[in-house]
């Protein structure tokens, strides 16, 4: 589904290489790790495949079903189902919340020609995946993210990757911030999501998530590239040792 | 499904606002009626009063009050106080007075309106049934409603073309027409009024206003009346090179109450055109305006050419106990704006309040703000108002909140909050404070933010265009004013605030 091959990237402002020759295939109906120490490149990673400014490609590419992602607008992106839960989320006052969700979803619909949904549609179904995530109908009224703690916040994303239904899921450090029972919550969001044609990637610093998200391959990414790649016990080993050894290994 | 329903009500706004950026055009009002029009010779002077008032068959002592105003006025210079630029205006260079040639008789069927004129009401989404009411046919108003009622008058130029559901108010005993009319058939409220709250030698404008105002709408709700639907005049600029005055009057006695909602259009025209109005709220004991305004005159095209300069007076007088009255606007038309709706809070425990958005995109300059003048004791006041700036634009909040020594135990609020778009364009906020007594307490608080790429991008990674999500960020950000309008407005208000915004990014 997933395929980014070679990928070179930049920092437009000052010349910093990030992603030095990322190479990664997530195929459909997978969930993937990646794991690795700060300043490694995941966030830059996950804006990269999402769309935002202030980053340039360099050399190599990255496709979605086989078609090239770096050329499009982020919300042709969004349209064609990549999704990004953001590590930090970002408020919009005086949104409500209902009302960005579905703007959003009918944004996406629309961009895909079909029909838009009626806020009674609407309604029963955002409902009803809000209750799943323990999302109260006071926090869907409220401002997008405005006052919400960092716990209702991921639950947030969780929730609108719920109603986006997105075929590719980036989860960029969703974990960060959560106590335990947050992160069961999360993880049973996104564990409801799981199907063969929908994939994750999984960026986090701790194997403590991969416990109720159990991926199928762990990716390991030091300095800009990902240095070694392995089964969910990859993960445990980098939470007993560190990666120190990894590192070292890797040269 | 009720609950699904509200939902849709408060939610649907903004669906609107997305929708609308899609489906319109940047000025969707920007056509021209080709109609043929009397006028009376260009530029201004005692002869052209004395014809104002002639056509309008006004009695001498109106004549002669226009005539004071216009000889006060040819003494008076045009303030430059405000941050404003623009080429001098030359005042004989304008027409004071046009009217359609059509509406000299009135037309017995619609068979007999000038199809021009029931097309341009048509284009600017005004209900059939009520086009005929505003056409002049009689009978018109015995014909089934439809839907909530809205009695509307409608000014065409210089001239009001008609005023719908005059019988049914009639019967609340509510008092809705235009203005010349009423000094036709009301002289007694008219006079006892008229310049009360904005007097003659107010301002330049409102002075020139006085002398040569052509019509406008007259509102009168008798005591312990709440109005039974809401008024609203609906103004249009069409003939070129024409200024348009009016003045609108309107009165809610002891314990009564009334909502008016006021909304301007104008053709695209590569000249200026000038509008300089006058709107006076009386306001007596108990009684309540709610005065809601939706601006979109010309503002002038992508290169600053052409529309409105729109020097407007509105003021209320809350002239008695516990009178309270809250302006509401939405200012995203006209090239130049110098406006400032203001509140006399003149009677103890009364109550002003402003809410107000006013956008400037590509060239528009806009000077803006409001008067809270606290006389009486334990008076309050709100200001809560939002400029957003684009383009090249210059957007001014000029607000006044005046303690009075008498004026003991009142209160002001004010809220100022900026917004920029881009890199070329102006915010500014002049506010001046005077207190003089110990117990009142001003309250202040101003902000100036950008649109920030973070909430841009969020919004796009979740599917909405640039446009989309810049309409959905800065309705956010104007939430609060918006919230204050009726909601058929608030609808219109969050359509403007996105059309007007168009082409603002990227």
């Amino acid at each position: 589904m997933l395929n980014i091959n070679n990928l070179h990237v930049k920092l437009e402002d000052e010349d910093k290489a990030i992603l030095k020759g990322l190479t990664l295939e997530v195929p459909a109906g997978e969930v993937h790790a990646i794991m690795g120490p700060n300043g490694s490149g995941k966030s830059t990673l996950s804006y990269v495949l999402s769309g935002r400014d202030g980053y340039v490609v360099t050399e190599g590419e990255a496709t979605l079903d086989g078609a090239s992602l770096l050329d499009m607008d982020p919300e042709v992106r969004a349209a064609a189902g990549l999704f990004l839960a953001f590590q930090y989320p970002v408020e919009i006052p005086g949104v409500g919340n209902m009302t960005f969700l579905r703007t959003a979803v009918n944004a996406q619909r629309k961009a895909r020609g079909e029909a838009e949904l009626t806020a009674g549609e609407f309604l029963k179904v955002v409902r009803a995946k809000a209750a799943d995530l323990q999302i109260s109908p006071d926090m869907l009224k409220r401002p997008v993210n405005v006052g919400f703690s960092g716990g209702e916040k991921k639950r947030n994303e969780i929730l609108q990757m719920a109603m986006l239904e997105p075929r590719m899921c980036i989860m960029d450090e969703t974990d960060s911030g959560l106590d335990v029972d947050a992160m069961r919550l999360v993880a049973d969001g996104v564990n409801a999501l799981r199907s063969p044609d929908r994939s994750f990637l999984v960026i986090t610093h701790y194997q403590r998530l991969l416990d109720h998200i159990k991926p199928d391959v762990v990716h390991i990414l030091s300095n800009g590239r990902i240095i070694k790649s392995g089964g969910p016990e990859l993960a445990l080993e980098v939470e007993e040792n560190g990666y120190g050894d990894l590192l070292a290994e890797a040269g | 499904m009720t609950e699904a329903t509200d939902l849709d009500v408060r939610e649907g706004v903004d669906r609107e606002t997305v929708e609308a950026v899609q489906n319109m055009g940047s000025y969707k009002y920007g056509w021209n009626t080709e109609i043929e029009m009397d006028y009376a010779p260009k530029g201004v002077n005692e002869d052209i009063v004395r014809l104002i008032s002639a056509k309008n068959k006004e009695p001498e002592w109106m004549t002669e009050w226009r005539l004071e105003a216009y000889r006060r006025w040819v003494t008076m210079t045009e303030p430059k106080w405000a941050m404003l630029n623009y080429p001098v205006i030359d005042y004989q260079d304008q027409y004071y007075y046009a009217r359609p040639k059509s509406m000299e008789e009135k037309p017995k069927s619609l068979d007999e309106v000038d199809p021009k004129l029931l097309a341009t009401y048509d284009k600017l989404g005004i209900p059939l049934r009520e086009q005929m009411i505003l056409a002049g046919v009689e009978g018109a108003e015995n014909a089934p409603a439809e839907g909530r009622k809205v009695a509307v008058d409608a000014v065409f130029d210089s001239v009001s073309l008609g005023t719908t559901f005059q019988d049914e108010l009639a019967k609340a005993g509510v008092i809705f027409c235009s203005i010349s009319e009423a000094i036709r058939e009301h002289p007694e409220l008219v006079k006892k009024y008229l310049g009360t709250v904005v007097p003659q030698s107010d301002n330049y404008f409102a002075t020139l206003n006085s002398a040569v105002f052509s019509d406008g709408s007259f509102v009168y709700i008798p005591p312990g009346v709440k109005c039974p639907m809401e008024l609203s005049t609906y103004f249009r600029i069409n003939a070129e090179n024409t200024g348009q005055f009016e003045r609108t009057l309107i009165i809610a006695d002891k314990g009564a109450s009334v909502s008016y909602l006021e909304g301007c259009t104008a053709p695209k025209r590569d000249t200026t055109q000038l509008h300089a109005a006058v709107v006076e709220l009386v306001i007596l004991e108990d009684a309540e305006i709610k005065y809601s305004t939706v601006q979109n005159w010309f503002p002038g095209d992508e290169n600053g050419k052409g529309g409105i300069y729109n020097f407007v007076t509105k003021r209320a007088d809350c002239r008695e106990a516990r009178a309270k009255v809250m302006w509401t606007q939405v200012e995203t038309g006209s090239a130049i704006t110098w406006k400032y709706p203001s509140c006399i809070l003149r009677g103890d425990e009364s109550q002003g309040e402003f809410y107000s958005i006013a956008i400037a995109n590509n060239w528009q300059q806009a000077d803006t703000g409001t008067k809270m003048v606290h006389l009486g004791k334990n008076t309050r006041s709100r200001i809560v108002s939002k400029g957003i700036s684009a383009g090249q634009a210059q957007n001014t909040y000029r607000g006044l909140v005046s303690m009075h020594p008498r004026a003991t135990n009142s209160r002001n609020y004010t809220q100022c909050d900026s917004l920029l778009i881009g890199d070329k364009c102006g915010a500014h906020t002049v506010p001046y404070i005077e207190v003089k007594n110990n117990s009142s307490r001003v309250e202040h608080e101003a902000t100036t933010s950008k649109v920030d790429d973070d909430q841009l991008f969020y919004c796009r990674s979740r599917g909405m265009d640039e446009e989309e999500a810049v309409a959905l960020v800065v309705n956010g950000f104007c939430r609060e004013v918006l919230q204050a309008l009726p909601m058929e407005f608030a609808m219109e208000a969050q359509a403007l605030v996105a059309i007007s915004l168009e082409g603002s990014v990227g």
